[in-house]
Protein backbone atom coordinates (compact mmCIF):
# COMPACT_ATOMS: atom_id res chain seq x y z
CA UNK A 1 0.00 0.00 0.00
CA UNK A 2 2.70 2.44 0.99
CA UNK A 3 6.23 1.89 -0.60
CA UNK A 4 9.14 3.78 0.05
CA UNK A 5 12.05 3.39 -2.42
CA UNK A 6 15.81 4.74 -1.89
CA UNK A 7 14.52 7.39 0.64
CA UNK A 8 17.41 9.89 1.33
CA UNK A 9 16.54 13.11 3.91
CA UNK A 10 19.18 15.38 4.91
CA UNK A 11 17.98 16.69 8.08
CA UNK A 12 20.04 19.60 10.06
CA UNK A 13 22.70 19.44 7.54
CA UNK A 14 23.34 15.58 7.84
CA UNK A 15 21.90 12.71 5.96
CA UNK A 16 19.68 11.36 8.33
CA UNK A 17 17.76 8.82 6.09
CA UNK A 18 20.52 6.98 3.98
CA UNK A 19 18.43 5.38 1.53
CA UNK A 20 16.13 2.87 2.79
CA UNK A 21 13.38 1.18 1.35
CA UNK A 22 10.47 -0.39 2.92
CA UNK A 23 6.87 -1.53 2.48
CA UNK A 24 3.59 -1.16 4.47
CA UNK A 25 1.23 -3.51 3.17
CA UNK A 26 -2.79 -3.18 3.26
CA UNK A 27 -4.50 -3.41 6.67
CA UNK A 28 -0.72 -4.56 8.47
CA UNK A 29 0.98 -2.93 11.31
CA UNK A 30 4.52 -2.34 10.49
CA UNK A 31 7.01 -0.96 12.78
CA UNK A 32 10.00 1.25 12.33
CA UNK A 33 12.21 0.43 15.34
CA UNK A 34 15.93 1.66 15.91
CA UNK A 35 17.48 3.93 18.99
CA UNK A 36 17.01 7.47 19.20
CA UNK A 37 18.69 9.33 16.28
CA UNK A 38 18.39 6.52 14.12
CA UNK A 39 15.89 8.23 11.52
CA UNK A 40 12.95 7.01 12.89
CA UNK A 41 10.94 10.06 13.12
CA UNK A 42 12.76 11.64 9.96
CA UNK A 43 11.03 8.97 7.75
CA UNK A 44 7.79 9.83 9.17
CA UNK A 45 8.17 13.53 8.42
CA UNK A 46 9.65 13.46 4.97
CA UNK A 47 6.63 10.76 4.60
CA UNK A 48 3.67 13.08 5.28
CA UNK A 49 5.89 16.16 3.53
CA UNK A 50 6.85 18.14 6.59
CA UNK A 51 10.72 17.65 5.32
CA UNK A 52 11.73 17.28 1.88
CA UNK A 53 13.70 13.66 0.91
CA UNK A 54 16.95 14.64 -0.98
CA UNK A 55 15.97 11.44 -2.86
CA UNK A 56 13.83 8.24 -3.38
CA UNK A 57 9.88 7.95 -4.29
CA UNK A 58 6.96 7.52 -1.62
CA UNK A 59 3.57 5.90 -3.17
CA UNK A 60 0.91 5.17 -1.89
CA UNK A 61 -0.96 2.74 -3.90
CA UNK A 62 0.85 3.42 -6.29
CA UNK A 63 0.25 7.17 -6.55
CA UNK A 64 3.26 9.13 -6.06
CA UNK A 65 3.62 11.16 -3.30
CA UNK A 66 7.07 12.87 -3.41
CA UNK A 67 7.42 16.66 -3.05
CA UNK A 68 3.18 17.22 -2.70
CA UNK A 69 2.48 19.46 0.00
CA UNK A 70 1.82 18.08 3.36
CA UNK A 71 -2.18 18.81 2.80
CA UNK A 72 -2.15 17.39 -0.14
CA UNK A 73 -0.95 13.91 1.36
CA UNK A 74 -2.83 14.19 4.46
CA UNK A 75 -5.99 14.18 2.07
CA UNK A 76 -4.93 11.38 -0.33
CA UNK A 77 -5.13 9.33 3.34
CA UNK A 78 -2.09 9.07 5.29
CA UNK A 79 -2.13 11.11 8.82
CA UNK A 80 0.62 11.54 11.42
CA UNK A 81 0.49 11.25 15.52
CA UNK A 82 3.44 13.24 16.41
CA UNK A 83 5.99 13.04 18.68
CA UNK A 84 4.72 14.34 21.91
CA UNK A 85 1.48 14.04 20.93
CA UNK A 86 0.92 17.89 20.03
CA UNK A 87 -2.65 18.23 21.05
CA UNK A 88 -3.47 22.26 20.24
CA UNK A 89 -3.81 22.91 24.10
CA UNK A 90 -6.10 25.66 23.67
CA UNK A 91 -9.14 23.90 21.50
CA UNK A 92 -11.68 21.92 23.78
CA UNK A 93 -11.15 18.12 23.15
CA UNK A 94 -13.86 18.77 20.99
CA UNK A 95 -12.32 20.92 18.29
CA UNK A 96 -9.24 19.15 18.32
CA UNK A 97 -11.44 16.60 16.79
CA UNK A 98 -12.84 18.69 14.45
CA UNK A 99 -9.59 20.52 13.32
CA UNK A 100 -8.18 16.53 12.77
CA UNK A 101 -10.82 16.55 10.07
CA UNK A 102 -10.50 19.90 8.51
CA UNK A 103 -9.68 18.82 5.16
CA UNK A 104 -13.49 16.77 4.92
CA UNK A 105 -16.79 18.81 4.46
CA UNK A 106 -19.09 15.65 5.36
CA UNK A 107 -21.01 15.29 7.99
CA UNK A 108 -18.71 14.57 11.42
CA UNK A 109 -20.93 13.11 13.33
CA UNK A 110 -20.26 9.54 12.80
CA UNK A 111 -16.86 9.80 13.50
CA UNK A 112 -16.90 11.53 16.34
CA UNK A 113 -19.08 8.95 17.87
CA UNK A 114 -16.52 6.45 16.43
CA UNK A 115 -13.56 7.93 18.08
CA UNK A 116 -15.83 8.46 21.49
CA UNK A 117 -16.67 4.67 21.31
CA UNK A 118 -12.70 3.64 21.10
CA UNK A 119 -12.11 6.38 23.87
CA UNK A 120 -14.92 7.00 26.04
CA UNK A 121 -12.70 9.09 28.36
CA UNK A 122 -12.59 11.52 25.95
CA UNK A 123 -16.58 11.66 25.56
CA UNK A 124 -16.17 12.71 28.91
CA UNK A 125 -14.02 16.02 28.55
CA UNK A 126 -15.33 16.85 25.38
CA UNK A 127 -15.77 20.51 26.34
CA UNK A 128 -12.53 20.84 28.62
CA UNK A 129 -9.77 22.57 27.17
CA UNK A 130 -7.09 19.60 25.91
CA UNK A 131 -4.70 21.25 27.50
CA UNK A 132 -6.17 20.03 30.31
CA UNK A 133 -5.74 16.36 30.14
CA UNK A 134 -3.52 13.62 31.65
CA UNK A 135 -0.16 12.59 29.09
CA UNK A 136 -2.29 9.40 28.29
CA UNK A 137 -5.85 11.35 27.31
CA UNK A 138 -3.69 13.41 24.95
CA UNK A 139 -2.36 10.71 23.50
CA UNK A 140 -5.45 9.08 23.31
CA UNK A 141 -6.63 12.28 21.37
CA UNK A 142 -3.69 12.99 19.61
CA UNK A 143 -4.71 9.39 18.10
CA UNK A 144 -8.78 10.11 17.95
CA UNK A 145 -7.66 13.63 15.88
CA UNK A 146 -5.66 11.35 13.62
CA UNK A 147 -8.83 9.43 12.78
CA UNK A 148 -10.86 11.93 11.72
CA UNK A 149 -9.28 13.01 8.79
CA UNK A 150 -10.72 8.94 7.82
CA UNK A 151 -6.75 7.74 6.98
CA UNK A 152 -6.23 4.59 4.65
CA UNK A 153 -2.65 4.89 6.93
CA UNK A 154 -2.07 6.19 10.51
CA UNK A 155 1.43 6.54 11.31
CA UNK A 156 2.50 7.32 14.44
CA UNK A 157 5.63 8.31 15.80
CA UNK A 158 6.33 7.37 19.75
CA UNK A 159 2.95 7.04 20.88
CA UNK A 160 4.54 5.06 23.83
CA UNK A 161 6.86 7.93 24.83
CA UNK A 162 6.27 9.33 28.76
CA UNK A 163 3.53 7.66 29.47
CA UNK A 164 3.39 4.93 32.27
CA UNK A 165 3.63 1.42 31.03
CA UNK A 166 -0.59 0.26 32.18
CA UNK A 167 -1.53 3.49 30.25
CA UNK A 168 0.47 2.68 26.98
CA UNK A 169 -0.64 -1.13 26.99
CA UNK A 170 -4.12 0.82 26.64
CA UNK A 171 -2.81 2.62 23.81
CA UNK A 172 -1.14 -0.41 22.20
CA UNK A 173 -4.55 -2.28 22.23
CA UNK A 174 -6.47 0.68 20.73
CA UNK A 175 -3.96 0.81 18.04
CA UNK A 176 -4.73 -3.35 17.48
CA UNK A 177 -8.30 -2.55 17.41
CA UNK A 178 -8.04 0.57 14.97
CA UNK A 179 -5.60 -1.90 13.06
CA UNK A 180 -8.64 -4.64 12.92
CA UNK A 181 -10.98 -2.09 11.51
CA UNK A 182 -9.05 -1.80 8.39
CA UNK A 183 -6.31 1.08 9.04
CA UNK A 184 -3.01 0.22 8.43
CA UNK A 185 -0.60 1.47 10.86
CA UNK A 186 3.31 2.61 10.70
CA UNK A 187 4.63 2.43 14.07
CA UNK A 188 8.04 4.36 15.16
CA UNK A 189 9.02 3.09 18.81
CA UNK A 190 11.75 3.14 20.87
CA UNK A 191 9.51 1.11 22.90
CA UNK A 192 11.00 -2.26 20.77
CA UNK A 193 9.24 -5.05 22.81
CA UNK A 194 5.51 -3.82 22.63
CA UNK A 195 6.08 -2.44 18.50
CA UNK A 196 7.34 -5.57 17.81
CA UNK A 197 4.10 -7.58 19.79
CA UNK A 198 1.64 -6.04 18.14
CA UNK A 199 3.32 -5.59 14.53
CA UNK A 200 3.27 -7.94 11.58
CA UNK A 201 6.56 -6.74 9.78
CA UNK A 202 9.50 -4.77 11.33
CA UNK A 203 12.25 -2.98 10.68
CA UNK A 204 15.58 -2.51 12.16
CA UNK A 205 16.87 1.09 11.21
CA UNK A 206 20.29 2.08 12.29
CA UNK A 207 22.08 5.55 11.76
CA UNK A 208 20.07 5.82 8.42
CA UNK A 209 19.81 2.47 7.32
CA UNK A 210 17.58 -0.04 7.32
CA UNK A 211 19.85 -2.99 8.87
CA UNK A 212 17.27 -5.84 9.65
CA UNK A 213 13.54 -6.61 8.34
CA UNK A 214 11.84 -9.93 9.05
CA UNK A 215 7.87 -10.76 11.12
CA UNK A 216 7.31 -8.72 14.09
CA UNK A 217 7.72 -12.43 15.53
CA UNK A 218 10.73 -13.60 14.18
CA UNK A 219 12.44 -9.81 15.31
CA UNK A 220 11.34 -10.52 18.69
CA UNK A 221 13.16 -13.94 18.73
CA UNK A 222 16.25 -12.43 17.13
CA UNK A 223 19.38 -12.72 19.24
CA UNK A 224 20.58 -9.41 17.47
CA UNK A 225 17.62 -7.37 18.06
CA UNK A 226 16.52 -8.85 21.90
CA UNK A 227 20.53 -7.77 22.75
CA UNK A 228 20.34 -4.43 21.00
CA UNK A 229 17.21 -3.23 21.54
CA UNK A 230 15.22 -4.96 23.74
CA UNK A 231 17.44 -5.59 26.65
CA UNK A 232 17.48 -8.25 29.16
CA UNK A 233 14.52 -10.77 29.69
CA UNK A 234 12.89 -8.80 26.28
CA UNK B 1 -18.87 68.33 33.87
CA UNK B 2 -19.32 69.40 30.18
CA UNK B 3 -15.58 69.60 30.14
CA UNK B 4 -15.10 66.29 31.43
CA UNK B 5 -17.55 64.63 29.01
CA UNK B 6 -15.97 66.05 26.28
CA UNK B 7 -12.56 64.99 27.10
CA UNK B 8 -14.00 61.38 27.72
CA UNK B 9 -15.50 61.29 24.33
CA UNK B 10 -12.48 62.41 22.43
CA UNK B 11 -10.80 59.87 24.55
CA UNK B 12 -13.05 56.67 23.75
CA UNK B 13 -12.89 57.53 20.17
CA UNK B 14 -9.07 58.12 20.00
CA UNK B 15 -9.20 54.64 21.58
CA UNK B 16 -11.50 53.23 19.61
CA UNK B 17 -9.63 53.97 16.38
CA UNK B 18 -6.23 52.95 18.24
CA UNK B 19 -7.95 49.65 18.67
CA UNK B 20 -9.25 48.58 15.27
CA UNK B 21 -5.31 49.43 14.30
CA UNK B 22 -4.24 47.16 17.60
CA UNK B 23 -6.39 44.31 16.80
CA UNK B 24 -4.03 43.83 13.53
CA UNK B 25 -1.01 44.22 15.22
CA UNK B 26 -1.72 42.10 18.05
CA UNK B 27 -3.56 39.20 15.38
CA UNK B 28 -0.06 39.08 13.54
CA UNK B 29 2.40 38.76 16.37
CA UNK B 30 -0.07 36.17 17.74
CA UNK B 31 0.32 34.24 14.54
CA UNK B 32 3.79 35.39 13.11
CA UNK B 33 5.89 36.33 16.32
CA UNK B 34 6.00 39.26 14.00
CA UNK B 35 5.50 42.93 14.46
CA UNK B 36 4.63 44.20 11.43
CA UNK B 37 6.05 47.87 11.48
CA UNK B 38 4.33 48.22 8.59
CA UNK B 39 1.08 48.06 9.96
CA UNK B 40 0.67 51.57 11.06
CA UNK B 41 1.98 53.20 7.19
CA UNK B 42 -0.70 50.80 6.06
CA UNK B 43 -2.98 52.81 8.05
CA UNK B 44 -1.52 56.10 6.38
CA UNK B 45 -1.77 54.74 2.90
CA UNK B 46 -5.67 54.22 3.73
CA UNK B 47 -6.04 57.95 4.53
CA UNK B 48 -4.13 58.94 1.66
CA UNK B 49 -5.82 56.44 -1.26
CA UNK B 50 -9.05 57.89 0.33
CA UNK B 51 -8.12 61.40 -0.88
CA UNK B 52 -7.19 60.18 -4.23
CA UNK B 53 -10.40 58.46 -4.91
CA UNK B 54 -12.64 60.83 -3.48
CA UNK B 55 -11.57 63.21 -6.22
CA UNK B 56 -12.62 61.10 -8.74
CA UNK B 57 -15.32 58.78 -6.81
CA UNK B 58 -18.28 59.57 -4.70
CA UNK B 59 -17.68 58.16 -0.86
CA UNK B 60 -20.26 56.20 -0.80
CA UNK B 61 -17.77 54.34 -3.74
CA UNK B 62 -14.75 56.02 -2.27
CA UNK B 63 -14.85 54.03 0.93
CA UNK B 64 -15.48 50.78 0.19
CA UNK B 65 -12.97 50.73 -2.61
CA UNK B 66 -10.03 52.08 0.25
CA UNK B 67 -11.41 49.13 2.20
CA UNK B 68 -10.62 46.49 -0.69
CA UNK B 69 -7.23 48.45 -1.65
CA UNK B 70 -6.10 48.81 1.82
CA UNK B 71 -7.23 44.56 2.35
CA UNK B 72 -4.92 44.41 -0.82
CA UNK B 73 -1.98 46.07 0.04
CA UNK B 74 -1.70 43.95 3.42
CA UNK B 75 -2.25 40.69 1.50
CA UNK B 76 0.48 41.66 -1.39
CA UNK B 77 2.87 42.93 1.48
CA UNK B 78 2.66 39.53 3.55
CA UNK B 79 3.06 37.67 0.21
CA UNK B 80 5.95 39.56 -0.93
CA UNK B 81 7.79 41.06 2.06
CA UNK B 82 7.09 37.63 5.06
CA UNK B 83 6.41 34.85 3.17
CA UNK B 84 9.68 34.63 0.90
CA UNK B 85 11.49 34.47 4.94
CA UNK B 86 9.05 32.31 6.36
CA UNK B 87 12.23 29.33 7.35
CA UNK B 88 13.93 32.23 8.22
CA UNK B 89 15.10 33.99 11.98
CA UNK B 90 12.76 36.26 13.20
CA UNK B 91 14.80 39.29 13.60
CA UNK B 92 15.45 39.12 9.39
CA UNK B 93 11.36 39.42 9.20
CA UNK B 94 11.33 42.67 11.42
CA UNK B 95 14.36 43.73 9.46
CA UNK B 96 11.82 43.37 6.56
CA UNK B 97 8.93 44.73 8.14
CA UNK B 98 10.85 47.76 9.04
CA UNK B 99 11.98 47.84 5.33
CA UNK B 100 8.14 47.81 3.88
CA UNK B 101 7.33 51.01 6.21
CA UNK B 102 9.83 53.01 4.89
CA UNK B 103 9.00 51.75 1.59
CA UNK B 104 5.38 53.04 2.37
CA UNK B 105 6.48 55.99 3.74
CA UNK B 106 8.70 57.02 0.92
CA UNK B 107 6.05 56.41 -1.73
CA UNK B 108 3.74 58.66 0.20
CA UNK B 109 6.42 61.10 0.47
CA UNK B 110 6.99 60.53 -3.90
CA UNK B 111 3.20 60.99 -4.49
CA UNK B 112 2.03 63.44 -2.52
CA UNK B 113 5.67 65.64 -2.42
CA UNK B 114 5.39 65.55 0.86
CA UNK B 115 3.05 67.60 1.43
CA UNK B 116 0.35 67.57 3.85
CA UNK B 117 -2.97 66.22 2.35
CA UNK B 118 -6.52 67.20 3.62
CA UNK B 119 -8.99 64.04 4.22
CA UNK B 120 -12.18 64.89 2.61
CA UNK B 121 -15.18 65.42 4.99
CA UNK B 122 -17.41 62.74 5.23
CA UNK B 123 -20.53 64.12 5.30
CA UNK B 124 -22.18 62.28 7.90
CA UNK B 125 -19.33 61.08 10.11
CA UNK B 126 -17.87 64.88 9.87
CA UNK B 127 -21.51 66.82 11.34
CA UNK B 128 -21.69 67.57 14.89
CA UNK B 129 -24.31 66.44 17.41
CA UNK B 130 -25.00 68.36 20.51
CA UNK B 131 -24.27 65.84 23.32
CA UNK B 132 -24.32 67.74 27.18
CA UNK B 133 -23.14 71.23 25.49
CA UNK B 134 -20.69 70.04 23.30
CA UNK B 135 -20.60 69.85 20.08
CA UNK B 136 -18.83 66.32 19.08
CA UNK B 137 -18.23 64.90 15.29
CA UNK B 138 -20.57 61.74 14.49
CA UNK B 139 -17.26 59.90 13.51
CA UNK B 140 -16.30 60.44 17.21
CA UNK B 141 -19.43 59.05 18.78
CA UNK B 142 -19.72 56.55 16.25
CA UNK B 143 -16.19 55.05 16.80
CA UNK B 144 -16.90 52.68 19.89
CA UNK B 145 -20.18 51.29 18.57
CA UNK B 146 -18.58 50.35 15.29
CA UNK B 147 -15.78 49.04 17.63
CA UNK B 148 -17.77 47.06 19.54
CA UNK B 149 -19.85 45.58 16.87
CA UNK B 150 -16.17 44.67 14.16
CA UNK B 151 -14.84 43.48 17.94
CA UNK B 152 -17.97 41.24 18.17
CA UNK B 153 -17.89 40.12 14.59
CA UNK B 154 -14.17 39.29 14.76
CA UNK B 155 -14.57 36.82 18.03
CA UNK B 156 -17.68 35.27 16.69
CA UNK B 157 -15.31 34.44 13.29
CA UNK B 158 -12.57 33.19 16.09
CA UNK B 159 -14.52 30.93 18.06
CA UNK B 160 -17.22 29.54 15.94
CA UNK B 161 -16.23 29.08 12.05
CA UNK B 162 -13.65 26.73 10.64
CA UNK B 163 -11.13 29.22 9.85
CA UNK B 164 -11.26 30.71 13.12
CA UNK B 165 -10.39 27.47 14.62
CA UNK B 166 -7.60 27.12 11.84
CA UNK B 167 -6.26 30.10 13.14
CA UNK B 168 -6.30 29.45 16.80
CA UNK B 169 -4.53 26.38 15.83
CA UNK B 170 -2.07 28.26 13.62
CA UNK B 171 -1.39 30.52 16.32
CA UNK B 172 -0.12 27.55 18.60
CA UNK B 173 1.55 25.34 16.30
CA UNK B 174 2.79 25.79 12.70
CA UNK B 175 3.73 22.09 12.22
CA UNK B 176 0.87 19.79 13.80
CA UNK B 177 -1.63 22.29 12.08
CA UNK B 178 -0.21 21.73 8.97
CA UNK B 179 -0.57 17.77 9.55
CA UNK B 180 -4.32 18.37 9.73
CA UNK B 181 -4.06 19.49 6.37
CA UNK B 182 -4.50 23.31 7.32
CA UNK B 183 -3.03 25.38 4.69
CA UNK B 184 -0.54 27.95 6.82
CA UNK B 185 -0.66 30.57 4.40
CA UNK B 186 -3.81 30.80 3.39
CA UNK B 187 -4.42 31.23 6.98
CA UNK B 188 -1.80 33.93 7.75
CA UNK B 189 -2.87 35.84 4.48
CA UNK B 190 -6.61 35.69 6.32
CA UNK B 191 -5.04 37.08 9.60
CA UNK B 192 -3.41 40.59 7.35
CA UNK B 193 -6.65 40.93 5.63
CA UNK B 194 -9.04 41.19 8.82
CA UNK B 195 -6.33 43.38 10.18
CA UNK B 196 -5.87 45.98 6.72
CA UNK B 197 -9.42 46.04 7.04
CA UNK B 198 -9.74 46.77 10.83
CA UNK B 199 -6.83 49.40 9.93
CA UNK B 200 -8.87 50.96 6.96
CA UNK B 201 -11.93 51.17 8.93
CA UNK B 202 -10.23 52.78 11.96
CA UNK B 203 -7.89 55.17 9.29
CA UNK B 204 -11.70 56.62 8.01
CA UNK B 205 -12.28 57.57 11.39
CA UNK B 206 -8.95 58.89 12.64
CA UNK B 207 -8.61 61.18 9.69
CA UNK B 208 -12.43 62.46 9.40
CA UNK B 209 -11.56 63.67 12.79
CA UNK B 210 -7.56 64.73 12.70
CA UNK B 211 -7.94 66.30 8.72
CA UNK B 212 -4.75 65.85 7.60
CA UNK B 213 -2.50 62.83 6.44
CA UNK B 214 1.40 63.15 5.57
CA UNK B 215 3.80 60.69 5.32
CA UNK B 216 4.43 59.92 8.61
CA UNK B 217 1.04 60.40 9.69
CA UNK B 218 1.02 56.59 10.57
CA UNK B 219 4.01 56.77 12.42
CA UNK B 220 2.36 57.89 16.10
CA UNK B 221 -1.16 55.68 15.67
CA UNK B 222 1.02 52.83 14.99
CA UNK B 223 3.24 52.89 17.73
CA UNK B 224 0.73 53.88 20.10
CA UNK B 225 -2.12 50.82 18.54
CA UNK B 226 1.39 48.47 19.17
CA UNK B 227 1.75 49.79 22.82
CA UNK B 228 -1.73 49.00 23.38
CA UNK B 229 -1.49 45.55 21.70
CA UNK B 230 1.41 44.98 24.24
CA UNK B 231 -0.13 46.50 27.06
CA UNK B 232 -3.37 44.60 27.12
CA UNK B 233 -0.93 40.79 26.60
CA UNK B 234 0.11 40.61 22.79
CA UNK B 235 -1.82 38.13 21.04
CA UNK B 236 -4.48 38.75 22.60
CA UNK B 237 -7.65 40.84 21.30
CA UNK B 238 -9.74 41.36 23.77
CA UNK B 239 -6.35 42.64 25.65
CA UNK B 240 -5.46 45.11 22.50
CA UNK B 241 -8.78 46.59 22.60
CA UNK B 242 -9.11 47.11 26.29
CA UNK B 243 -5.58 48.68 25.83
CA UNK B 244 -6.05 50.52 23.64
CA UNK B 245 -9.67 52.52 25.48
CA UNK B 246 -7.49 52.91 28.57
CA UNK B 247 -4.25 54.53 26.25
CA UNK B 248 -6.91 56.98 24.45
CA UNK B 249 -8.17 57.96 27.67
CA UNK B 250 -5.60 58.49 29.51
CA UNK B 251 -3.94 60.95 26.20
CA UNK B 252 -7.15 62.93 26.53
CA UNK B 253 -6.68 63.34 30.12
CA UNK B 254 -3.47 64.84 30.38
CA UNK B 255 -4.30 66.45 27.13
CA UNK B 256 -6.95 68.37 28.82
CA UNK B 257 -5.90 69.44 32.11
CA UNK B 258 -5.66 72.84 32.46
CA UNK B 259 -3.41 74.81 30.26
CA UNK B 260 -1.74 76.80 33.11
CA UNK B 261 0.04 73.47 34.37
CA UNK B 262 1.48 73.11 30.67
CA UNK B 263 1.18 69.13 30.92
CA UNK B 264 -0.47 68.72 27.48
CA UNK B 265 2.57 68.26 25.95
CA UNK B 266 3.89 65.45 27.74
CA UNK B 267 0.58 63.75 26.31
CA UNK B 268 2.52 60.42 24.53
CA UNK B 269 5.35 60.26 27.05
CA UNK B 270 2.56 59.40 29.41
CA UNK B 271 1.46 56.58 27.19
CA UNK B 272 4.69 55.02 27.25
CA UNK B 273 4.88 55.51 30.92
CA UNK B 274 1.90 53.50 31.84
CA UNK B 275 3.06 50.98 29.50
CA UNK B 276 6.40 50.69 31.13
CA UNK B 277 4.57 50.75 34.88
CA UNK B 278 2.45 47.74 33.43
CA UNK B 279 4.99 45.92 31.99
CA UNK B 280 7.33 46.17 35.42
CA UNK B 281 4.21 45.04 37.11
CA UNK B 282 3.25 42.16 34.86
CA UNK B 283 5.68 41.48 32.24
CA UNK B 284 2.86 39.92 29.93
CA UNK B 285 0.54 42.55 30.01
CA UNK B 286 -2.87 42.50 31.19
CA UNK B 287 -4.09 39.53 28.97
CA UNK B 288 -0.93 37.78 27.93
CA UNK B 289 -0.04 34.46 28.72
CA UNK B 290 3.45 33.49 29.41
CA UNK B 291 6.34 34.93 28.35
CA UNK B 292 6.71 36.05 24.75
CA UNK B 293 10.04 35.92 23.26
CA UNK B 294 11.98 39.04 23.21
CA UNK B 295 11.92 40.78 20.23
Amino acid sequence: MLKIDGLKVNYGGIEAVKGISFEVPDRSIVTLIGANGAGKSTTLRSIVGLVRPAAGNIQLEGEELTGLPTDRIVSKGITLVPEGRRVFPDLTVLENLKIGAYLRNDSLDDDINWVYELFPRLKERSWQAAGTLSGGEQQMLAVGRALMSRPKIMMMDEPSLGLAPIVVRGIFDIIREINRQGVTILLVEQNANMALKIADLGYVLETGRITMSDTGAALLANEKVKEAYLGKGG
Amino acid sequence: MQYVISILLSGISLGGQLALIAIGYTMVYGILRLINFAHGDLFMASGLMMIYISTWAPLYLAIPLVLVLAVVLGFTIERAAYKPLRQAPRMSVMISAIGVSYLLQNTATYITGGQPMTYPSIPFLYDTVNVAGNNVKWAVLLTPVLVIVLVFALTQLINHTKIGMAMRAVAKDFETSQLMGIKINNVISMTFIIGSFLAAVGSVLYFTNYQTVVPTSGAMPGLKSFVAAVFGGIGSIPGAVIGAFLIGICESIVKGLPAAWGLSVFSDAVTFAILIIILVVKPTGLFGERATDKV
